[in-house]
C-alpha cells in the first residue's frame, strides 16, 4: 500500500510544476482543497465581522439606557450580525469542509465543475464587501432584521439595495455549489464506493445540497419581490397598493426552515464522522442516520409557519403547523440516541474533536429542547420574538453549527496543513467556548420567559442583571474565538507543530485517511481499489 | 407542583446573581413592576387571565417532561463517557445496528410528542375564540404609538393615542434609566373593565407591529392594511404591561402597551368622563365665528365632502351643478342653500348633509360663497344652521 501512496505523492510532485503559483494560484484555483480553504478563510472573516457586530450589540445591551450606540445604528447590528452570520459564515463555512473533504471522503479527483467552484467562490467576494460595506452607504446598513419583512424593508435606504443584490449573489453561489456536490457524490464515487457506505459527511450534505436548490429561488422571488415593490411600483407585499405583508413572511420562511436544516444537518454529518472516530467503534445504526436525515430535510418543508404563530393564523393552521413541527423532535431524537448508542461501550478518548463533538450533542439537544417548547403554540404566544428565542437559535447555531465546525476542524487539520494542532490550546479553546457560550446564552431563556422582546436597544430595568451576565459573556466568548485564530489556526497554518502522521486518529475510518498527510496537491487521480467496506484503499 | 420549582428557581437565581454580582449595578436600585416585569425573573408572568395560566401549566409540563428525559438521555451518555474510556482500559464493542432498538426510540419520542400536543389543542382553540366580546377595541399600531378605538360595548366612540411618557425617551438618550416602570409608562393607558371580555382588533398604519401583555397571555401581530383579533378577560384590576414586540423601525423599544383594568363602576365613570372630554373638544353650536375662520374651515370640509362631485374649482362636471356663480349660492336668502345642504335636492342627486354638524354646514356655505368668483360677503354662523334644523 505504501507503494500506491508513494505513486500519489509523486504525481503530487510534479503537478506542482504546473500548478500556478502566487497570486494566480488562489485567483485562478480549480483544486478542490485551494477552493475549501478560501472558502473557510472567508467564513472566518465573516465570522470575525459579525462577532464584532455581536459584541457591539452586547456592549449597548450590557446596562439599561443608551450608551454605545443609537436605536438605528442598533437595529442596523442585528440586521448585519443575522446576515453576515448566516450567509457569510456558516453557510460558506460549510461548502468549504464540503470543497475540501467530500472529493476525500469519496475517492474523487476533484469537485465536478472545477471551474464553476472557482466562479461560486469568487462570487462571494463582492457579495461580502456588499453585505459589509452596505454600512457605510447613505442612511447605514438596513435595519429590518434578517429576516427583512415587508414592508419595513420598503423604508429602508440604498443599503437595502444593495443587500438584495448580495443575497441573490450568494443565492447564486450557494446554487452552484450546491449542484457541484450533488454531480460530484453522485457522479464521482470511486468505484464500490456506494451510496449506503458512503461517509455521513458526504451524505448529510448531499440532502443539504438539495435543500439548497430547492429554497434559495424562493428567497430569491421574496426579496425580487421586495426589490419591485421598492423601486418599480409593485404592490406585492405593501397594503397600500393591495400586496400582503403576511406573504412576505410565508414565502421567506418557505425558504427560511430549510435553510436552519441547512446550517445543521452537515453539522450532524461531521459528528457522525467524529463520535465513531473517537469511541473506537462503528456508527451506531448508520442506514437509521441516512433515513433521520432524510426525513428532517423533507418535513423541513411543512413547518416554516411556526415562524409565524402570532400573526393570526386559523386554529386549523396553529394546529397542522404545531402538530408538524414536533414531529422533527421524533428523528432528531434518534440522531442523538444513534450517537449515545455509538460511544456506549466504546473504548473513548477525549482529543479535541470529541470534547466539541460531546459538547455539541449536550448543549444542541438543549437547544432542541427549547425549539420543542416553542413549538406548542399557545406557548409560542409569549414566547415569540423575545430573547427566549434568541437563546433558542443560539443554542442550535453556535453550540450546534459553529462547535460541529470546530469539531470538524480538530479532526481533519492535520489532513490539511499535516501538522497536529497543540492538544492543550484545543482543549483550552473547547472550555473557554463551551463556558462562555453558556453564561451569554442560558441568561436569555429567562429574559424570554420574562417577556424581553428581542431586538430591543434598550429595556426596562428589570432585565438589567440577565443581560449584564450575557455581556460579560459574550465578550469571554469573542476572544476565546481570537485565542482560536492566533494560536491554533495561524499556527496550524504556518505549518509549526508535531508532524502529523497520515492517520492521526485510532479509530478514524474513511479514504481521507488513505493519503498523506497534508493532503497531496492532487489525490486519488486514478480512481482507487476500495475494500469491502469502502473505507481502505487496497492495491 | 408549582412551589416547589418556583423556590429552586429563585435560588439558583440568586446564586447566579450573585455571581455576577459585580456586574449588577447597585446604582440601579429597581424593584419588581406589578404587572409588568419582576426584578431577574426567570419563569412567565403571574397569569392574570385564565388563558396565560393554562399557558403557565403547559410550560411547566414541558419543562418538566423536557427535563426528565434530558437528564434520562445525558445520565446515560456521561455515564458511557465516564466508564467506557480507553484510559480506564475499556475495549470498544462491535454492535453497530439494530433494528429493534431503533423502532422503538422511534416510537417513543413520537408518543411523547403526541402526548405535548394533545392538552395544547384544546389551548389554541380556546385562544382563537374571540366570539361573544362583552368590548371590542381596535388597537392601531403606528411608528411608533398605538391607537386605541372602542369600537363596539360601553364606551363605544371612544379612541386615543398612546404614547411613551417622553421623559422616559429623554433617561434612555442620556444613558441614565431610572423607575419601575421605566419604557413602561405612557401618558394614556388602555382601559378595561375586569371580569368582562375584551375582543383586541389590531391592524397597523404603516409596518407591522405587534400587540402583547404577557400577564393576559397575548400577542397579536398588528398588520398593515389587514386585522386580526384576539382578546382577553383580566380576572384582577391593577395595571399591566407590554411592549411591541415585531421590529418596526428605530423607536420600536419605545411603543409601550400599558392596560389599566378597573372595576366596572370605575370603568362606567370613565367612560362617562371620557364622552364629556369628547363632548367638550367637539365644536360649540353657539360659537359666533369670523368669516376667515369659518372659510378656513369650510375649504377643509368642502374638500373631504364635496370637491368629489363639485369639484375643487366648484365648476361641478357633466349633470353635476356648478357652485361658482351658482344662483342658489349668490341668494341673499341664505336659508336656501342651508335647506339644500341639509335636505337634499333633485330627488337626492345631491344627498342630504345631516350628518355634517351645524358648525361644518355654516363653515361649507361660508366658505361657497365667498370663493371662485362668488364674492357674496355672507356669513352663516352654525346658529343659524341649528335653527334650520329644527
Amino acid at each position: 500500500m505504501s507503494a500506491v501512496l508513494d505513486h500519489h505523492g509523486d504525481h503530487a510532485h510534479d503537478d506542482h510544476h504546473h500548478a500556478p503559483t502566487g497570486w494566480r494560484r488562489w485567483v485562478y484555483a480549480t483544486n478542490h482543497k485551494d477552493i475549501g480553504t478560501l472558502y473557510l478563510l472567508f467564513a472566518f472573516t465573516m465570522l470575525m465581522i459579525g462577532g464584532v457586530l455581536a459584541l457591539l450589540i452586547r456592549a449597548e445591551l450590557f446596562q439599561p439606557g443608551l450608551q454605545v450606540v443609537n436605536p438605528e445604528l442598533f437595529n442596523q447590528f442585528t440586521t448585519m450580525h443575522g446576515l453576515i452570520m448566516v450567509f457569510g459564515a456558516i453557510m460558506p463555512a460549510f461548502v468549504g469542509f464540503a470543497n475540501w473533504m467530500i472529493p476525500l471522503q469519496i475517492g474523487a479527483a476533484d469537485m465536478a465543475f472545477a471551474r464553476m467552484n472557482n466562479f461560486s467562490f469568487w462570487l462571494m467576494i463582492p457579495a461580502g464587501l456588499m453585505l459589509a460595506g452596505s454600512f457605510f452607504m447613505p442612511g447605514g446598513a438596513p435595519a429590518a432584521g434578517w429576516t427583512l419583512y415587508a414592508p419595513l424593508t420598503l423604508q429602508m435606504g440604498p443599503s437595502m439595495d444593495a443587500g438584495i443584490f448580495a443575497m441573490h449573489i450568494l443565492g447564486a453561489s450557494s446554487i452552484m455549489g450546491s449542484i457541484n456536490i450533488i454531480v460530484t457524490i453522485l457522479n464521482m464515487r470511486a468505484p464500490g464506493m456506494t451510496l449506503m457506505k458512503m461517509p455521513m459527511f458526504a451524505w448529510t450534505w448531499l440532502i443539504t445540497a438539495y435543500l439548497l436548490i430547492a429554497v434559495m429561488p424562493v428567497l430569491a422571488g421574496a426579496i425580487t419581490m421586495t426589490l419591485t415593490d421598492r423601486h418599480f411600483g409593485t404592490s406585492f407585499f405593501n397594503p397600500a397598493g393591495g400586496g400582503d405583508p403576511v406573504m412576505y413572511q410565508h414565502i421567506f420562511w418557505f425558504f427560511g426552515h430549510p435553510e436552519v436544516y441547512i446550517m445543521i444537518l452537515p453539522a450532524f454529518g461531521i459528528i457522525s464522522q467524529v463520535v465513531p472516530a473517537f469511541a473506537r467503534k462503528k456508527l451506531f445504526g448508520y442506514a437509521s442516520m441516512v433515513y433521520a436525515t432524510s426525513s428532517i430535510a423533507i418535513l423541513s418543508f411543512i413547518v416554516w409557519a411556526h415562524h409565524m404563530f402570532t400573526t393570526g393564523m386559523p386554529v386549523t393552521g396553529q394546529l397542522f403547523f404545531m402538530y408538524a413541527t414536533m414531529l422533527i423532535a421524533v428523528p432528531t431524537a434518534v440522531k442523538i440516541f444513534n450517537w449515545i448508542a455509538t460511544m456506549w461501550r466504546g473504548s473513548m478518548t477525549f482529543e479535541t474533536p470529541m470534547l466539541f463533538a460531546v459538547g455539541f450533542i449536550f448543549v444542541f439537544t438543549m437547544g432542541g429542547f427549547t425549539g420543542l417548547i416553542p413549538a406548542i403554540a399557545p406557548i409560542d404566544t409569549q414566547l415569540q420574538d423575545t430573547y427566549y428565542i434568541v437563546a433558542h437559535f443560539h443554542y442550535v447555531l453556535v453550540a450546534g453549527s459553529l462547535f460541529a465546525m470546530f469539531s470538524g476542524f480538530y479532526y481533519w487539520v492535520p489532513k490539511w496543513t499535516g501538522v497536529m494542532y497543540n492538544e492543550t490550546r484545543g482543549k483550552i479553546h473547547f472550555w473557554w467556548s463551551l463556558i462562555s457560550f453558556n453564561i451569554t446564552f442560558f441568561p436569555m431563556h429567562f429574559l424570554g420567559l420574562a417577556g424581553m422582546p428581542r431586538r430591543y436597544a434598550d429595556y426596562p430595568m428589570q432585565f438589567a442583571d440577565f443581560n449584564a451576565i450575557a455581556s460579560v459573556g459574550g465578550f469571554f466568548f469573542g476572544f476565546a474565538q481570537v485565542y482560536f485564530f492566533l494560536f491554533i489556526v495561524v499556527p496550524a497554518m504556518r505549518g509549526k507543530g508535531e508532524k502529523a502522521p497520515q492517520k492521526p486518529w485510532e479509530g478514524a475510518e474513511g479514504l481521507e485517511w488513505e493519503v498523506p498527510s497534508p493532503a497531496p496537491f492532487h489525490t486519488f487521480e486514478n480512481p482507487p481499489k476500495l475494500d469491502a467496506t469502502a473505507t481502505r484503499v487496497i492495491g | 407542583m408549582k412551589n416547589i420549582p418556583n423556590k429552586l428557581a429563585s435560588m439558583l437565581c440568586h446564586a447566579g446573581v450573585w455571581a455576577g454580582a459585580w456586574v449588577a449595578t447597585a446604582a440601579h436600585a429597581v424593584n419588581d413592576l406589578p404587572g409588568g416585569p419582576a426584578v431577574n425573573q426567570l419563569n412567565l408572568p403571574e397569569p392574570a387571565t385564565k388563558i396565560a395560566a393554562e399557558q403557565n401549566s403547559l410550560h411547566w409540563m414541558m419543562l418538566i417532561l423536557c427535563t426528565v428525559i434530558f437528564v434520562a438521555v445525558f445520565s446515560v451518555m456521561f455515564y458511557s463517557v465516564w466508564k467506557h474510556r480507553k484510559s480506564k482500559g475499556h475495549k470498544a464493542a462491535n454492535f453497530h445496528e439494530s433494528v429493534t432498538v431503533e423502532i422503538v426510540w422511534t416510537v417513543i419520542p413520537f408518543i411523547i410528542v403526541i402526548l405535548m400536543a394533545l392538552p395544547a389543542t384544546k389551548l389554541v382553540v380556546a385562544q382563537k375564540d374571540t366570539t361573544n366580546a362583552d368590548l371590542t377595541i381596535k388597537v392601531t399600531g403606528y411608528q411608533w404609538k398605538w391607537g386605541y378605538d372602542y369600537l363596539k360595548g360601553e364606551g363605544e366612540g371612544i379612541g386615543f393615542i398612546s404614547t411613551l411618557d417622553n421623559a422616559q425617551r429623554v433617561m434612555s438618550a442620556e444613558g441614565k434609566p431610572a423607575g419601575d416602570n421605566y419604557l413602561l409608562k405612557v401618558d394614556n393607558p388602555l382601559v378595561v373593565p375586569v371580569g368582562k371580555k375584551i375582543r383586541i382588533i389590531t391592524t397597523a398604519n404603516d409596518v407591522i407591529h405587534a400587540f402583547a401583555v404577557p400577564q393576559f397571555g397575548i400577542k397579536q401581530d398588528a398588520i398593515p392594511g389587514f386585522v386580526r383579533d384576539t382578546w382577553f378577560r383580566a380576572e384582577k384590576t391593577g395595571d399591566f404591561y407590554g411592549q411591541c414586540q415585531e421590529l418596526c423601525g428605530k423607536e420600536h423599544a419605545y411603543m409601550p402597551i400599558h392596560v389599566k383594568v378597573v372595576s366596572a363602576e370605575d370603568y362606567s365613570k370613565w367612560v362617562d368622563g371620557e364622552k364629556k372630554k369628547l363632548a367638550a373638544k367637539a365644536d360649540d353650536p353657539a360659537k359666533v365665528w369670523t368669516q376667515a375662520d369659518l372659510v378656513a374651515r369650510g375649504e377643509k370640509v368642502y374638500a373631504a365632502n364635496c370637491a368629489a362631485c363639485h369639484q375643487a374649482s366648484g365648476k361641478g362636471a357633466g349633470p353635476i351643478k356648478a357652485l361658482d356663480g351658482a344662483a342658489v349660492v349668490l341668494d341673499a336668502d341664505k336659508a336656501k342653500q342651508i335647506a339644500v345642504l341639509l335636505n337634499g335636492q333633485n330627488n337626492g342627486a345631491m344627498p342630504g348633509w345631516k350628518q355634517l354638524s351645524d358648525t361644518e354646514i355654516a363653515a361649507v356655505i361660508t366658505y361657497t360663497k365667498n370663493n371662485w368668483s362668488n364674492k357674496t360677503g355672507q356669513i352663516v354662523q352654525p346658529a343659524d344652521v341649528k335653527t334650520a334644523r329644527n
